[in-house]
């Protein structure tokens, strides 16, 4: 039973520098981004104010949806961040489900996660430095008595950790637990019908048959729920940190 | 030789030590889960806010499995090359 569980394979290099590898990862995100932009200049185009299209329709069904979950969670002083997290909630969706196209999720690669956790880091940090000033910021680390300062500056650096092995452990797990069912599903299959004697087993054996089906039950969780789940989580995520950075 | 199988043995029994991270969120889950169980019998109207609430609160107690199951992935994939290149 051999079972082959690897990271993102490297596609081609640029021969720069001493040459740059360009993983599978670079490339799915990237391939994500065109289809979210297209998809998105396919939906805004030629908008009218009366008898709207479906097109449209669906256009102002997702901006309002975007715009009600950012309200409901910071409050009606943050909609201008409302571009961003539904940006981050459309790649993330659009990056786990990527898997179930047979391409490598750019999720189940942790330099995705941490830099979107970088993003969003950088923006926490700005908000605290805007609204309590640079001089409260750096107080902000001495809260209860300034002795606690390396343990603030460790929680402050383990936010954004934290957030992008969340998103990439949940992902590649389910990656790996469906490489290995794949694996045993097989082995199980071959051991099955090698009962059978003579040809026949050998033959019916060749063939895998459990790999019908009882995947489709984990990819259901894995690919479909795990995805949502983990880019809800991210998205809530940011806009909580966000909006307590301001207080 | 027996620096190899010394290193892959640690590596391998490390593995296996760092999924024991599994335990906690099992058990923090199914508590939250019951908790919830509760709080949708007192008040049946409320469910689909504690439900979306439970969610998040799961989710958010599951990264210290992850974390288990990580190191358990850095520990099998990862450390005996960064250990075998080291001998």
């Amino acid at each position: 039973m051999n079972v082959d569980i690897h990271g993102a394979p490297i596609l081609f290099e640029i021969p720069i520098l001493g040459g740059i590898p360009i993983s599978e990862t670079l490339v799915v995100t990237w391939g994500v981004m065109l289809v979210l932009t297209l998809g998105c200049i396919w939906l805004t185009h030629g908008l009218k104010v009366r008898d709207i299209s479906r097109r449209q329709a669906v256009a102002e069904f997702l901006v309002t949806t975007a715009e009600n979950f950012v309200r409901t969670n910071m409050g009606e002083a943050w909609l201008r961040y409302v571009p961003f997290v539904s940006a981050i909630f459309a790649l993330s969706i659009c990056s786990s489900l990527s898997s179930l196209l047979g391409l490598w999720a750019p999720t189940a690669d942790v330099s995705t996660t941490l830099a979107w956790a970088v993003v969003v880091f950088v923006i926490i940090t700005y908000t605290k430095i805007r609204s309590n000033g640079i001089g409260g910021y750096l107080k902000g680390f001495c809260d209860p008595i300034f002795l606690m300062a390396p343990f603030n500056v460790l929680g402050e650096i383990f936010t954004p950790i934290s957030m992008a092995f969340r998103h990439f452990g949940n992902i590649v797990s389910g990656t790996v637990i469906t490489a290995l069912v794949y694996a045993a599903l097989l082995a199980a299959n071959h051991a099955l019908f090698s009962l059978i004697p003579g040809a026949v087993g050998q033959l019916l054996g060749a063939i895998p048959f459990l790999s019908v089906g009882v995947p489709a039950v984990l990819s259901l969780y894995f690919d479909w729920f795990s995805s949502f789940m983990q880019a809800f989580i991210f998205c809530m995520l940011t806009m909580m940190f966000i909006s307590s950075a301001a207080e | 030789m027996l620096e190899k199988a010394l290193v892959l043995m640690g590596c391998a029994i490390g593995s296996g030590l760092a999924l024991i991270a599994g335990v906690g969120p099992g058990i923090g889950e199914g508590y939250a889960a019951g908790k919830a169980v509760e709080a949708v019998a007192r008040q049946p109207e409320s469910e689909g806010k504690v439900r979306s609430t439970l969610l998040l609160g799961v989710a958010l107690s599951e990264t210290t499995g992850i974390y288990g199951f990580v190191t358990g992935l850095l520990l099998i994939f990862v450390a005996p090359r960064l250990f075998l290149g080291m001998l």
